[in-house]
This record gives C-alpha cells, sequence and structure tokens, in this order.
C-alpha cells in the first residue's frame, strides 16, 4: 500500500520559510494534484516527496515508514519532469532499461518489461532512436514509460505537460488518466493549471505561499471553497467578487461598494452586521435582467456561438465577467443589469479571505 | 572530392577574377606559406646530408654528389665532371684530394691517375634522400626507447588528466557544498603562479617522493590541471540538473551518474581537454629536463635537445627525429580536430 501522508513538512532556505508546514494525508490509489500559482512551492513540496529535496522539519511517510532520512533512489518512487530529462546520449530504449539495470534486474526480463512499457505507450517503433529525434510528446511518452517501467510505488509528475501545445496537453491528459486507471497506482501531479486540476485529480491541494489553502474532490472545491483565494483560483473564467459591508439594519443584505443593495440568501452565511464582507459569484451564475442589483458597463464581448463571454466592469473600475448560454445582444458600452443566483453565492470576510459559509 | 575542388576554387567573380579574389587568394597563399614553409622545409632538410646542410647558399631540395664505381677501388669515388683541359667533359672519379688538387682516374681507364685543380672540377650532383639520417636514429640511438617514454608519459598523464579534472569538475559544477566557491577560486588562482616560480619546491617534492630520474615523476605532477579543470566544470554546468535528479530517480549511484551520464556528455569538452593534454605532455621540455637525467628516461624531446651540442650539433638526426617527433602529434589532431571546433563552440559559447 502506498498511503503517503505529511505531518508538518517545512523547507526553509535560511530564514526564507518557502514549505510553511503542510498536513496532507494522500491515500492509496489516489491521484492527487497539487495546485497553485507559481512560486507557490508545489514542486519543492513533490521534490520533497521525492527525496530529491531534504526537509528541514516535519515527517513524510510512505506506506507505513517515515522516509525522512531514506534516499530519493530507496523510496520506491518515480518521477517525470518537466523537461522530460531524457538522457540525450542513449536511445530511447537504453532509457528505458538504465532504471532497471540499476536495480540489477535479469537482461531478459528488462527486455520483456520494457518491450510491455513500449507497447502500452505505442512507443515500440521509437525504441532505437534518441531523444532529440524525438518530438515533444513522444520524449513525453518516453519520460513517462521510463517511470512505469520501474513498476513504483508512487508516480509523481512535475508540470509534465507545460512544455506541450494546446492540443497534445489535451491527449496526453486523458493519456495519463488512463494510465492512472490502468495501474492503480498513487499519483502525485503538479501544474499550475487549474483546468489540468480539475479534468485529472481525485483529490486537489490548493497551496499559496508554501501553505495548503484548501485539499479536496475537485467539485467540492468548486462548490465550497473554503476561502477567497481558492474560489479565485478554481473555475475558468474566475469566480467575480462583489466588496461591500453587511447592513446594519438587515445582515441578509450587503451595501456593496458600487453603492447598490444585494440580497443573500437566508441562513447560509454566518455574516454580522457591519461586516466587510466580498461576494462570490461565478460567471455561470448570472442572469440578465431588468432590475438586478448589479450594473456592469460592457468592455468587450466574446461570441462563441453555443456560449458568450462578456468583459465588463463595475461602477468602481472592478472587472466582472458574464457567462452566458447561447448568443447575446449586448453592445460595448451598454449597462447591464445582472442579478445573481442565491444557491451559488459564496460570501467570503475581506480581512481574512474566509469562507462565512454556515454549514 | 569534386565537393573540395569547387570550394578551394571558389571566386567571387563569376568567369572572371573580382579584385577581392585576388586580395583573399594572395592572403591565403601567403598564410599556407607561412605555416607549411618551416614543416616543408624541416622535411627537406631532414633528407640532407651533413655537407648539404652546411652548404651556403642552401638548396631548396636535397641533393647529394653521385658516385663512380671505378675497377680496382674497393669504394666508389666521387664522380666530378671536367670542365677545361684534355679531359674536358669527361666523367671522373676523385681518389685523393689535398691542397686545392684533387687526383682523379677516369672509369675509361682505371689505371691512370691524373692531377687536376680543384677549380677544373664540377661535382656531378642529383637529387638524393639521405634515408641515413632516420635509420642511424634506430641504430645509433636508442629512438625506440625515447619514442616509448615519450609516448608512455603522454597517455597515461592524458588518463589521469582527464579522470581526476572531470570528477573535480564533476564535484564543483553539480555538487552544492560549503566551501565550494572558495575551492573553485583556489583552482583558478593557481593559473596566475608561473610554474618558474613553483619549480623548486616541486623538484623538491618529487625528490623527496622518490620519483627523481622516474616517468612518474613527470606523469603525477601534472596529473591535475586548473586549466582543465575550469575548461570541464564550465562544460559540465550546462548539463541540466534534473537529468541527474532522474538518474537518482532511477535509482543510479553518484558514481554510475558520473560514469554514465555526466562523462558522456561531456565528451565534446574532454576531447578538446584530451588534444590539449597530449600536445602539453609530448611538447612538454623544462619539466622532464629537470626529473629525467638518466639517458634511458629521455624522452623525444630531451633526445633532441642532448644532439644540440656545446660544440658541435649532430643537424641530421636532430632534423629527422624532430620529424619523427612532429608525426604523432599531427596525426592526433588530425584525428581530433573536428571535436576541437564542435567543443571550442560549445565550451566557449556559453
Amino acid at each position: 500500500m502506498a498511503r503517503i501522508e505529511l505531518r508538518n513538512v517545512q523547507k526553509s532556505y535560511g530564514a526564507a520559510e518557502v514549505i510553511k508546514g503542510i498536513d496532507l494525508d494522500i491515500q492509496h490509489g489516489d491521484f492527487c494534484v497539487f495546485v497553485g500559482p507559481s512560486g507557490c512551492g508545489k514542486s519543492t513540496l513533490l521534490r520533497m516527496i521525492s527525496g530529491l529535496e531534504p526537509i528541514s522539519g516535519g515527517d513524510i511517510v510512505i506506506g507505513e515508514e517515515v522516509v525522512n532520512d531514506i534516499p530519493a533512489a530507496d523510496r520506491g518512487l518515480a518521477m517525470v519532469f518537466q523537461s522530460y530529462a531524457l538522457y540525450p546520449h542513449m536511445t530511447v530504449r537504453q532509457n528505458l532499461s538504465f532504471g532497471l539495470e540499476n536495480l540489477n534486474t535479469a537482461r531478459a526480463e528488462i527486455d520483456s518489461k520494457v518491450g510491455e512499457v513500449a507497447k502500452m505507450l505505442q512507443i515500440e517503433q521509437l525504441l532505437d532512436r534518441r531523444p532529440k529525434d524525438l518530438s515533444g510528446g513522444q520524449r513525453q511518452r518516453v519520460a513517462i514509460g521510463r517511470a512505469v517501467v520501474r513498476e513504483p510505488r508512487v508516480f509523481l509528475f512535475d508540470e509534465p505537460l507545460s512544455n506541450l501545445d494546446a492540443e497534445l496537453r489535451v491527449d496526453m491528459r486523458g493519456e495519463i488518466t488512463q494510465l492512472h486507471r490502468r495501474l492503480q497506482n498513487t499519483m502525485i501531479y503538479v501544474t499550475h493549471d487549474q483546468v489540468e486540476a480539475m479534468t485529472m485529480a481525485d483529490k486537489i491541494a490548493v497551496l499559496r505561499l508554501g501553505e495548503l489553502e484548501q485539499f479536496g474532490r475537485p467539485l467540492d472545491l468548486y462548490n465550497r471553497p473554503k476561502n477567497i483565494f481558492v474560489a479565485g483560483f478554481i473555475g475558468s473564467p474566475k469566480m467575480n467578487f462583489l466588496k461591500g459591508t453587511v447592513s446594519a439594519d438587515d445582515v441578509n443584505v450587503v451595501d456593496l461598494e458600487t453603492g447598490d443593495a444585494l440580497r443573500l440568501p437566508e441562513g447560509r452565511f454566518n455574516q454580522v452586521a457591519g461586516q466587510d464582507v466580498s461576494v462570490g459569484v461565478r460567471p455561470n451564475h448570472l442572469s440578465i435582467v431588468s432590475d438586478g442589483s448589479i450594473k456592469v458597463t460592457v468592455k468587450s464581448v466574446e461570441q462563441l456561438g453555443g456560449e458568450a463571454y462578456v468583459y465588463a466592469a463595475l461602477s468602481n473600475d472592478q472587472s466582472f465577467t458574464l457567462h452566458m448560454p447561447g448568443q447575446i445582444g449586448a453592445q460595448i458600452g451598454e449597462t447591464l443589469s445582472l442579478s445573481a443566483d442565491g444557491d451559488h453565492m459564496h460570501l467570503f470576510d475581506t480581512a481574512s479571505g474566509d469562507s462565512l459559509r454556515a454549514d | 572530392m569534386a565537393k573540395v575542388l569547387s570550394f578551394l576554387t571558389a571566386t567571387r567573380g563569376k568567369g572572371r577574377l573580382h579584385w577581392t579574389d585576388w586580395v583573399s587568394y594572395g592572403y591565403l597563399i601567403f598564410g599556407v606559406f607561412l605555416m607549411f614553409g618551416p614543416v616543408v622545409w624541416l622535411l627537406l632538410s631532414s633528407f640532407k646530408t651533413p655537407n648539404e646542410l652546411d652548404r651556403f647558399p642552401p638548396r631548396f631540395l636535397p641533393y647529394a654528389q653521385e658516385t663512380l664505381v671505378v675497377d680496382g677501388y674497393d669504394e666508389p669515388l666521387l664522380a666530378f665532371v671536367v670542365t677545361e683541359g684534355e679531359l674536358e667533359g669527361q666523367t671522373v672519379g676523385q681518389t685523393r684530394r689535398a691542397a686545392g688538387r684533387s687526383e682523379v682516374v677516369s672509369p675509361s681507364n682505371p689505371t691512370e691517375r691524373v692531377r687536376l685543380t680543384t677549380d677544373q672540377l664540377e661535382p656531378i650532383e642529383g637529387i638524393a634522400f639521405a634515408t641515413e639520417n632516420y635509420t642511424q636514429l634506430f641504430e645509433r640511438f636508442n629512438f625506440l626507447k625515447f619514442f616509448w617514454n615519450s609516448t608512455f608519459i603522454t597517455v597515461t598523464a592524458t588518463v589521469l588528466m582527464l579522470l581526476f579534472n572531470s570528477m573535480a569538475a564533476f564535484a564543483l559544477s553539480k555538487y552544492e557544498f560549503r566551501g565550494r566557491t572558495t575551492v573553485l577560486l583556489l583552482v583558478i588562482g593557481t593559473l596566475m603562479i608561473p610554474q618558474t616560480v613553483v619549480l623548486v619546491p616541486l623538484f623538491l617534492i618529487v625528490t623527496e617522493l622518490g620519483m627523481f630520474n622516474s616517468l612518474w615523476g613527470v606523469i603525477i605532477p601534472g596529473a591535475a590541471t586548473p586549466t582543465g579543470v575550469f575548461l570541464l566544470r564550465q562544460y559540465m554546468i550546462t548539463i541540466p540538473d534534473e537529468i541527474l535528479d532522474a538518474a537518482r530517480m532511477d535509482k543510479a549511484s553518484e558514481w554510475k551518474i558520473f560514469w554514465r551520464i555526466i562523462l558522456p556528455l561531456s565528451a565534446p569538452a574532454i576531447a578538446v581537454l584530451a588534444i590539449l593534454a597530449i600536445m602539453w605532455r609530448w611538447n612538454d621540455f623544462l619539466w622532464p629536463l629537470i626529473v629525467l637525467t638518466r639517458t634511458e628516461n629521455f624522452t623525444l624531446q630531451l633526445a633532441l635537445n642532448s644532439f644540440q651540442g656545446e660544440l658541435q650539433t649532430d643537424w641530421p638526426s636532430l632534423l629527422a627525429m624532430t620529424v619523427l617527433t612532429l608525426l604523432p602529434i599531427a596525426a592526433v589532431f588530425m584525428f581530433l580536430q573536428k571535436y576541437i571546433a564542435t567543443g571550442i563552440a560549445s565550451t566557449g559559447g556559453k
């Protein structure tokens, strides 16, 4: 069993704290994605799990064993690097067999395993080529093959798709998901792309500035973000935020900065009168009405035929996005009056950023 | 071949020569003359007899006086043609020569000796290669021993140097450790100390270690060079760390990473250093001169030096051995020169 548990794991370079104490429990067989903006420490955290980067504090447990002092080679993990890191002077076959040779595997067994993996990843015809003669997608497959062939307990992926073009990225996304389904291994995948995270993960860990913001299933993160950062990070286009103050007369009314008043659904949030709050509404949970409480001026419109995006601004110049199914007749410069769907409204404390959800 | 020819005869002008063609070809031919002139002169001189070498004005091609076999004389006689007198136009052999007069015999009449003044005689000469210059290197001198000493020193010192320099460069380029920059600066700093300054202390150390008059006394002090460490380090820095990390994840030991990943990937830089090392060791003179004093330990360079005495210099042997000394290094250069260009491009470019 390859459960991975992080207990208050820390990393600092001198005085600079990069990872500020992370607790995480990844179950066996889970596909876990670390996502966050660049510089959030997600790659460092992955390298710490792999053993390539020593940890400054806490414990890393793989299976039932604390592996803090076990070198990378002996942790039984395999890693796919962002730059693929294939050995440029070796053929694909040698690249795939290098790890097995280091394990003193018998030649016949190496050959059969390499053949099996090459067949699975459809790189059989490339076995005698060198990495420089391969395309980006082929290199990616070889890099994955090199990880798979050793039958590791856990796979680690460090932004493996970021060097591929958009189309290939979608294909490889599907292949990695299929691979996970077939091998049933624990996988940890690092990306800065929340779409990759949403589409591939069983569990997502959102990281920011070396801290774990939220850990959970993709739709839980989407539907019930714990704080304003996760709300803004997960989902595309981004969630709109309306700043305001909870009315002194009625706690279910927010006086927006724009001067309008927005009514909140009753009993869903723990807000108090006079509290500074941010109301979060996703672009697709809005509708155009005649007397809505949100007034925006259209800046640009993207008509895709089946759906339309409207990029607009509030009266305080804050940008605001609207996503509508079908086609829309809005003109640039026009003022739209919108109402938000109360069931999908989020409320955050502006100062702390925490969600004010009651349940 | 046709490609080479069309490259060598490329012109800017079409049909007739542009003035830049004249300038560039003139410059290039001058360059060829400047580079190859001395080498060709050396090569031809190495085939000249001692007399021909002493001749003034010198001649380009090696000439030697022809000889005649005359009945009644055991040795072949030097051949002359008579320029005046009753024997004019005849070929004669010289039997004796003293005080401006020569005693000659005609091959047609071997019993009659004729006395002539030297200005009546014109030597008959033809192009002849004095190959004895070369053969006597093997007969009179122990050329093969010198050659073996030079080869042994060059090969062993180059192998050791590549091994130790690449290991040092690997550590200095790929490991983070306290004092790494200091070590690197110390290594580079030694470049600023001229060898002549450390000559005496180095000699004392070598003598203390019992390596005086031993080939190892030449090999070991040259095994670590700051230039080599720096050159290889600069190249190894360009090898991505992720490849090393990948190898670590593949359960490769650090030693294996060095042998299987770092060394093959540094091949261009190592080739450059190998060429430099071979040239340094092969042409090294001062240090072997100090350490090696017994003739059986001499390298080719020392043997060449020993031909040059205080009173006389054995020019034929000196020139012949110089040619033989040049050949291996020229061959190494021809085989490895393509690596120099790629190596310098990839090490210097970054």
